[in-house]
């Protein structure tokens, strides 16, 4: 597996190599080390300036090795969608470079057009082209290929996306799903060194979302595509991808697989971000972490002040004793395979625990809670949030 | 790019310090100018100023740290200083002499009228620079397609002539005809009155197939093709489809403006030659209903009377405005960008401006053939 490696200093940081190893051995992925795989995509301090003085992205390095699925992940206004067309050649960079399978495709002083670069892309709302048939849309890039070669590209990329026998109807003639697997037989039919894909799942309704993330991770894992993947849902991110780049502000701030992103965040904006988190002050005494609801082992590298916040997933915190304790349940939702419980701790913080489905407690109810966090993620007080 | 050296004010709210580090020179001033905005201050009374951190300070920066202390302390706070390297307290110091100058200078606010009009000047040459590089890219694009004939794209090129030359037929038919029949009209009242009657065949003659039949032509094209074009580019860049066709490896100058711009150039004369039959044959029956000229005499006459340069000049203006309209069609699709709202402001525009240009280079035309005494 990867080695992850995160790209910027954080405010604290862990040794997440140490870490990252035994979880990421668990998720079997079919792919060889990515040191055996060529380097298809490489951004190097990559910065995108519409006005001076204000980048859309800056300093954004990122690489993606052959078959790779790497996701860019972030708020709205984080500069991903920025990075993706600075890849595929639409916005010219104004510091740093690009290569593309080794071939310089962007810097200051030169720029490949977007149709010299290879990259095949799905767009958000798709792109298709309303006055052209399915079949004439997937064909679109094979113009320069002869008609015998073409016709069975075609018959190919229709058995992949599964839409034989709909060849002759018009983008308005089909559902959201098959005009997204349009697209992607678009993209991927003229056979490009690297996929983009734009938020791929947002015009679609949450049903057809799981099964088309299904069907798309299985085909790009079937044609080994490498692909680049732009989303803000961090479930999608992580059910997709082989690297996760979490952007803020236009900076990248962690690249690394999902398990360590959600387990070892390196700043509290992606333990927020990538899903539920709580952070409680603690402090540092003999070499373990006193907080208000117990005692955490100190873990990682984590150097600077005594003063610290404990990061807090729902599941590493366990209601054990029901009527006792000082804190109080305040809020539960209920998320079908389990519940989420708000809890009011004595000092008046919240944190959040989550219980299997089948434990329901009334609000107002007095509980005391067991830590089973496993590893322990320290941030200094003073960072920001 | 090093991330240490860039200026930066952090703040420890529970304690009361405000950390500064890096370099507070002039490149980093608008970075920290917006991470300031957006602070938030210590609440307690005594505040901590930690500059250790300070790797370089300029005026710039001096500055900017000056109006941060200014403002705290008109908030009735205590500063104290640590760690300040003594050359940068001076520089500060030397600052805080000049409080009234600082004080005066602008914020954020109206821009000074000479920097308004840097900026619309900039604008402008931006706007035309870009216009110029289109048309190098146009050219580039068309010597290409002379080149290798292979990578026209002979399907648009074929449907553009359909939509945009034979489409066109009954309209400029229709309003050529109908221009003929206006000039002979008037003409054949002041010609009546000077006992005139055959010169009429002169005077439809020429006006019509010098100026009026390739301005008219021109005029319809570029309202009824060029905003077409305008309108098409326009909602293909607002769905990305002008993106997409540029991933999948074609160039969109070969797409989509040189078929165009060649259609034009082969339809343009056409309708003109055809403007020019179906003008004359208007004035012609004017002429015979209202001057009592028959048709055999009016085109003996028009034989004599009308030379061939006549026909020739209106003939090169066609393909001049030909290109024109393509290019300012193709050119102002290409410049709308975000909604589609302002695809309809662009194709008024372009309709605007390539009529504007079409009369600017028909005048530039008669004033350089009159030059040359043709």
């Amino acid at each position: 597996m990867n080695s992850p490696t995160s790209s910027q200093p954080a405010p604290s940081t862990l040794d997440i190599r140490t870490f990252a190893s035994p979880i990421s051995e668990a998720n079997t992925q079919p792919l060889a080390s990515s040191s055996t795989r060529p380097t298809v995509l490489e951004l190097r301090a990559v910065t995108c300036a519409y006005e001076p003085q204000r980048p859309a992205i800056e300093a954004m390095s990122l690489t993606a090795a052959q078959g790779d699925i790497l996701c860019l992940l972030g708020p709205s206004g984080c500069g991903k969608t920025t990075t993706l067309r600075a890849i595929a050649g639409f916005e010219r960079v104004t510091y740093g470079e690009i290569r593309l399978n080794g071939r310089l495709v962007s810097s200051p002083q030169h720029h490949v057009p977007s149709e010299e670069r290879r990259v095949g892309m799905v767009f958000q709302d798709y792109a298709l082209f309303p006055h052209l048939c399915v079949a004439d849309n997937i064909t679109f890039g094979l113009h320069r290929w002869p008609a015998a070669a073409r016709r069975e590209r075609l018959r190919i990329m229709l058995d992949l996306i599964g839409l034989k026998g709909l060849e002759h109807r018009y983008p308005h003639e089909l559902s959201g799903g098959q005009r997204q697997r349009v697209a992607l037989a678009r993209a991927l039919a003229p056979n490009p060194v690297l996929l983009l894909l734009d938020e791929p799942f947002s015009n679609l309704d949450p049903d057809m979302t799981v099964k088309m993330r299904e069907e798309l991770l299985q085909l790009l894992r079937g044609t080994r595509t490498t692909t680049v993947l732009v989303t803000h849902d961090h479930d999608e991110a992580f059910a997709m991808a082989d690297q996760v780049a979490v952007l803020h502000g236009g900076r990248l701030v962690q690249c690394d697989a999902p398990e360590t992103l959600y387990h070892l965040p390196n700043c509290p904006f992606v333990a927020e971000f990538v899903g539920q988190a709580d952070f409680i002050p603690g402090v540092i005494e003999n070499g373990k972490v006193m907080t208000e609801i117990g005692e955490f082992p100190r873990q990682g590298t984590y150097q600077g002040g005594n003063h610290v916040l404990v990061m807090i997933r729902p599941d590493d915190i366990r209601i054990v004793r029901v009527g006792h304790g000082t804190a109080r349940i305040e809020y539960r939702q209920f998320r079908g395979s389990e519940n989420l419980y708000r809890i009011r701790l004595p000092s008046g913080r919240h944190i959040h625990c989550a219980q299997p489905s089948t434990h329901v407690y009334a609000i107002g109810t007095a509980v005391e809670l067991e830590i089973i966090a496993t590893h322990t993620v320290l941030f200094e007080q003073s960072s920001t949030r | 790019m090093s991330l240490h050296q860039q200026a930066n004010l952090t703040v420890d709210v529970s304690q009361g310090v405000l950390r500064c580090s890096g370099n507070w020179t002039v490149t980093s001033l608008s970075r920290l100018e917006r991470q300031i905005c957006k602070i938030k201050w210590p609440e307690q009374r005594a505040v901590v100023w930690d500059g250790s951190g300070i790797t370089a300070l300029d005026t710039c920066g001096a500055v900017v740290l000056y109006r941060c202390l200014e403002r705290l302390r008109k908030e009735g706070r205590e500063i104290s200083w640590i760690g300040l390297r003594p050359e940068f307290a001076e520089l500060l110091n030397l600052v805080a002499d000049q409080a009234l100058a600082i004080a005066k200078m602008p914020v954020d606010g109206q821009p000074h009228w000479v920097a308004r009009l840097g900026v619309a000047v900039w604008t402008k040459a931006n706007q035309a620079i870009q216009a110029v590089a289109f048309l190098g890219a146009s050219t580039m694009a068309g010597v290409q397609a002379l080149v290798s004939p292979r990578t026209l794209r002979w399907r648009m090129l074929a449907k553009s002539l359909e939509r945009d030359g034979f489409h066109a037929l009954p309209i400029i038919g229709l309003l050529s005809f109908l221009m003929g029949v206006v000039i002979a009209y008037q003409g054949a009242e002041q010609l009546r009155a000077l006992g005139a009657n055959i010169f009429i065949v002169d005077l439809v003659g020429i006006a019509l197939l010098r100026e009026i039949a390739p301005l008219i032509t021109a005029i319809l094209i570029a309202g009824r093709s060029g905003s077409a074009y305008t309108a098409q580019i326009g909602t293909m860049r607002v769905t990305e489809e002008l993106d997409a066709v540029r991933t999948l490896g074609i160039s969109p100058f070969q797409y989509l403006v040189l078929p165009k711009v060649l259609a034009l150039l082969v339809a343009l004369p056409l309708l003109t030659v055809y403007a020019d039959v179906l003008g004359v044959l208007g004035g012609m029956m004017i002429a015979a209903n209202q001057l009592n000229i028959e048709m055999t005499e009016f085109l003996s006459r028009f034989e004599q009377a009308i030379a061939l340069k006549h026909y020739v000049i209106g003939l090169v203006k066609a393909p001049v405005f030909a290109v024109i309209i393509a290019l300012v069609g193709c050119y102002q699709g290409f410049q709308i960008y975000g909604g589609v709202d302002s695809v309809g402001q662009r194709t008024t525009i372009s309709v605007v401006q390539s009529i504007f240009l079409v009369i600017v280079f028909d005048a530039l035309f008669s004033i350089v053939l009159n030059w040359w005494g043709v």
